[in-house]
């Protein structure tokens, strides 16, 4: 399966998809220009991927910002990854928010409410 | 221009000068907002916030209310006949500051028609408190669809959350159509 893998810039999110190497990760700064066009091949992505999974998805989430139009796709990337779960695969969420963010710490506890899906919050020095 | 238009001119550039002044007005734009214009605004007032050593958490409280209500207006602002996905909305953004808080102020041309539904927007956002905005904030995430301009209904709710305030808003009237529609969003500096 194809990898996706895109260096962040100072309004997109570096993004890393890549099965073989078990790497699952979103991180940066997100506030495309255009919501859509980034997040659909990222999502089309996980649809292929969720075929035939890993034994175990650890998906990473270690976003500094994300404007309210992103949020809407970030919640669509995690009720992909609770379906997998549902579907009985080894799915957990990893949400690192730097310690001082309460805001980011806060939006990782609302997304967790929202999907059931294993998810883990990890605070970290910038 | 003769000598009376020049001396005219100069003294409204004058004034408008001490006005932006008295009212620490650091940043004031009226034209189409694009998302290059959002890029360079927000990091220009991020510069800006760096370089006075406001406290982090005030610096991103802004940046967030910037992004939101720039935005806006570039999704939102009516476009009066054009249908075409790149166009920007145009309207005026402000951003000032008073010794306790940052004001980030925008205001653009709205149609009548669509003068209500956000006004019931806006006073429902208003009645909530911070529990009550944060379910909606989270139905609207849920529930909502992403419009073709890519907005999503949540930019004024997260306004009032990262703020803590009421939306302060007003509609002046302009003609039999439209109404010239101001939000004034402001952010503590203390806390």
């Amino acid at each position: 399966m194809d990898t996706i893998k895109i260096m962040g810039t100072d309004d997109t999110p570096t993004v890393i998809l890549d099965a073989e190497n078990e790497v699952f990760e979103i991180s940066g700064r997100s506030l495309p220009e255009d919501v859509t066009a980034f997040y659909d091949p990222i999502l089309a992505w996980l649809d292929d991927y969720s075929s035939s999974p890993c034994p175990k998805t650890v998906f990473t989430f270690k976003l500094v910002y994300f404007n309210t139009a992103s949020s809407k796709l970030l919640l669509d990337i995690l009720m992909k990854l609770e379906q997998m779960s549902e579907d009985g695969h080894d799915v957990l969420v990893r949400w690192y928010y730097p310690e001082d963010d309460e805001d980011m710490q806060e939006a990782g506890e609302e997304y967790s409410d929202i999907v059931d899906v294993p998810f883990e919050a990890v605070s970290y020095n910038l | 221009m003769d000598k009376t238009q020049i001396t005219g001119f100069l003294e409204f550039v004058y004034d408008f000068y001490k006005s932006m002044k008295a009212h620490e007005i650091s940043l004031v734009y009226e034209g189409e907002i694009t998302h290059q214009i959002t890029k360079a605004f927000t990091s220009l007032t991020e510069s800006n916030m760096a370089k006075e050593e406001e406290p982090n958490s005030v610096q991103k409280k802004v940046f967030h209310v910037m992004i939101e209500c720039l935005q806006n207006i570039s999704k939102h602002a009516d476009n009066f006949g054009s249908d075409d996905f790149l166009f920007a909305g145009r309207g005026i953004f402000m951003v000032s500051k008073s010794a306790d808080e940052y004001h980030v102020t925008t205001g653009n041309v709205i149609e009548n028609s669509k003068m209500k539904e956000l006004g019931e927007i806006l006073d429902n956002i208003n009645g909530l408190d911070k529990e009550g905005l944060k379910q909606l904030y989270k139905t609207q995430m849920k529930e909502g669809r992403l419009s073709e301009k890519g907005g999503a209904g949540l930019g004024f709710i997260d306004i009032a959350r990262k703020t803590g305030r009421k939306l302060e808003y007003h509609f002046l009237p302009i003609d039999h159509e439209t109404h010239f529609f101001v939000l004034t969003s402001s952010i503590s500096r203390t806390e």
